[in-house]
């Protein structure tokens, strides 16, 4: 069994892997140059690169194009692979104030200094398939890209510069109180946790929190933070402002001298809600209402996970437990898709053992309780039970079915 | 011309992970030791292997192994499942270990969910791949409390749940992943190994190291401590039992045992732990099994019916 067996398992494995490289190139199309994954697939990567925690878009590139463009097994790959780098540095604080802007919208005030943005977004695209894209070539795309660079002035390219923010406006009248509540204010609260490095302890100071939120999957950050704004729980979120654009990264080198290291593309959100945050005396008849700010910040454009983490981050420091976006350990614990996938398809794994295990028992109690039974029936006189004509002769043994289906 | 990509030329340190992870993940294990059944929180950085598939046991295996180690690893008491097949693949292609599928031969044994039959000593590590470290996930499900339970050694809710089980089943029905209680101390989750396998924890020669990577817990049983199975006076633990079962391959019994179904609904039984199964039917010998009371019993019945033998 032994050898023979094992032997047996590489092969499949091995025929497995060889099938599904296959199945991605079977149709004999020119392979896809990560160049222009990384160019035409700018979305895909941005999550890629956010859920992986990794910002490294031709390695996104490269990930999407091995897994057939699964973006969270891409994302997992990512992962896998930051992990086998040593941390170096930690950047400096980044002020997103100094953001070169691509986009940057308010919708709790009509008009915003600096103006309102739309920037690249599909909000207003009308969700027609576009049928065109089906012959798009080459010269079409230069045709449009020599249309486009013509209406662009230089002079006001160089003109933007960068944007103060909405929440100072709300800060300045003094209607905007700082994020924390008391758990937060604790030393561990404000300690910068790197939760790559050490795991998650609840409560978990808000450093940790936002981590895990950014690295989250956005389907469950959706899925959680939806379920607040719709009723389970009370975040009713306005946006306050919502920016995407590049930020720089810079990290103090030996001599302590800020060095720039590069520019990574983030979205960020200032969700304002109505604070209920702090003790039941100080929601008392005479207490005067603020806002609060739940913060959300993630890579590249991903305006629905950065909303989200807005909502959650707000929705977990509500300081109860009356629903599950507020619920610390429930958020952060189910909401990291790489973890959730994994565990997800660790069903996929022989559980025989185990299997066996509980079987052992069930058998056991099954057996009591017929026994029970026969004791019953035999000192009440009841007509006898018809035998199970199911059961083949020498199969005592035989799995009974209401086993199965009790499993 | 589109340029091609230089920085792709990486290589990988020796065992995957880097040094100073390794360094740390080993002070955790150190810290583990020293609080026999604690959970130490650790980093658990991410692995090429999906959570869920090992990633803790590797951690371990990893951050431990050296160049001269003889790896071998099982799954479900197999080490022909694709998984052990998988994951010995990826321990051998980044440190190049020599592997075995042979118990006595191995310093460091990964598994899943079972402790193999062999005896082993004191020159050897077994690794748990562990899904769920809490013992007391199933009666509380907060973390901040079961830590806080384990603080306090506060343990009456699980108590209560095993007897609520005897009250309504008859039995404690807690199958594979017995809790047992380590040194007098901790509640520990033994990883969902058999119960068949739960008393060769208590005072063994070798190491026991436990990693449960998505959950980020370290535990550890050292040499020679007691680790016991909650039971009360009247209720006691019990190992599965294999009546009068002999392996249809080896015709002997004493092990733990699988079905195996054909096509008709019927089965047949064979012994589960693969290299015990290949030493029996290969090597025509019985290796050095485990002592304890439970696994004496089932011998002794065997022994005292040998015509059941053929």
């Amino acid at each position: 069994m032994g050898y023979v067996a094992v032997k047996g398992g590489t092969d499949a494995i091995a025929n497995s892997i060889e099938l599904v490289e296959f199945y991605r190139i079977k149709d004999e199309t020119p392979p896809i140059h990560i160049r222009q994954l990384q160019a035409q697939f700018r979305l895909a990567i941005d999550k890629i690169m956010g859920e992986g925690s990794f910002y490294a878009p031709e390695y996104g590139a490269l990930a999407l194009k091995q897994v057939e463009g699964d973006v969270l097994e891409a994302a997992f790959i990512m992962r896998a692979f930051r992990a086998t780098l040593p941390r170096l540095y930690y950047s400096a604080v980044i002020d997103t104030r100094n953001m070169f802007v691509q986009r940057r919208i308010s919708s709790s005030f009509r008009d915003i200094p600096g103006g309102q943005i739309l920037g690249p977004t599909y909000d207003y695209t009308q969700r027609i398939i576009d049928t065109r894209l089906a012959d798009e070539s080459y010269e079409q795309v230069q045709a449009f890209l020599q249309q486009f660079s013509a209406r662009i002035s230089e002079t006001d390219r160089k003109a933007i510069t960068t944007f103060g923010k909405v929440i100072d406006m709300l800060r300045a009248q003094g209607l905007l109180k700082g994020v924390g509540n008391r758990d937060d204010e604790s030393e561990e609260g404000r300690r910068l946790v790197d939760i790559t490095r050490e795991a998650i302890k609840f409560p978990a100071p808000r450093s940790a929190r936002l981590q895990m939120l950014a690295r989250a999957e956005t389907g469950g950050l959706m899925a959680l933070g939806y379920s607040s704004m719709r009723g389970y729980g009370g975040v009713h979120p306005t946006v306050g402002e919502l920016r995407v654009g590049l930020v720089d990264v810079t990290v103090s080198d030996p001599t302590g001298r800020s060095r720039y290291i590069g520019r990574v593309r983030v979205t960020e959100a200032e969700m304002i809600t109505k604070a209920k945050t702090g003790k039941k005396s100080e929601r008392s008849a005479g207490s005067v209402p603020y806002y609060a700010i739940g913060y959300g910040l993630c890579f590249g454009q991903n305006e629905t996970k950065a909303i989200c983490m807005g909502i959650l981050d707000r929705a977990m420091r509500n300081g109860t437990k009356e629903a599950p976006a507020n619920d610390q350990e429930f958020v952060l614990y189910h909401t990291d898709g790489i973890e959730a996938m994994g565990f997800t398809n660790h069903l996929k794994l022989p559980h025989y053992v185990t299997f066996q295990s509980g079987l052992n028992n069930v058998r056991r109690a099954v057996a009591r309780s017929k026994k029970q039974a026969e004791a019953n029936a035999a000192s009440a006189p009841e007509p006898p039970m018809a035998t199970d004509a199911t059961a083949s002769p020498g199969d005592a043994e035989r799995m009974p079915s209401e086993v199965l289906t009790e499993l | 011309m589109i340029p091609s990509f230089k920085k792709f030329n990486s290589r990988f340190n020796f065992a995957f992970i880097d040094e100073n992870t390794k360094r740390e993940i080993r002070r955790k294990l150190l810290k583990a030791i020293c609080l026999p059944g604690y959970q130490v929180p650790y980093s658990s950085p991410e692995m090429p292997i999906a959570r869920g598939w090992g990633t803790g046991g590797l951690h371990v295996t990893l951050s431990v192994i050296g160049k001269d180690d003889v790896f071998k690893i099982i799954d479900q008491g197999s080490d022909a499942s694709v998984n052990a097949c998988n994951l010995r693949d990826f321990v051998h292609r980044v440190t190049h270990c020599r592997v075995t599928f042979d118990t006595h031969a191995a310093t460091l044994i990964q598994t899943r969910h079972r402790i193999p039959e062999e005896q082993l000593n004191d020159g050897q590590i077994l690794v748990f791949q562990v899904p769920q470290p809490e013992p007391l996930r199933a009666v509380e499900r907060y973390e901040t409390k079961t830590r806080e339970m384990h603080g306090e050694a506060d343990y009456a809710r699980m108590w209560v749940s095993l007897y609520e089980a005897f009250v309504r089943y008859g039995d404690i029905m807690q199958g594979a992943g017995y809790p047992v209680m380590v040194n007098g101390r901790y509640i520990m989750s033994p990883s969902p190994i058999p119960r068949w396998d739960v008393p060769n924890l208590h005072q063994s020669d070798c190491l026991y190291l436990f990693g449960a990577g998505r959950e980020k817990r370290l535990y550890a049983i050292p040499p020679h401590t007691d680790v016991v199975p909650l039971e009360f006076d009247d209720v006691k633990f019990r190992i599965e039992q294999f009546p009068g079962i002999r392996c249809s391959l080896s015709g002997t019994g004493g092990a733990f045992m699988d079905e195996l179904y054909n096509d008709l609904g019927h089965f047949r039984h064979v012994i589960n732990d693969s290299d015990f199964l290949d030493k029996l039917v290969e090597h025509k010998t019985r290796p050095q099994q485990w002592s304890n009371k439970y696994l004496q019993q089932v011998l002794d019945e065997m022994n005292a019916n040998p015509d059941l033998e053929s």
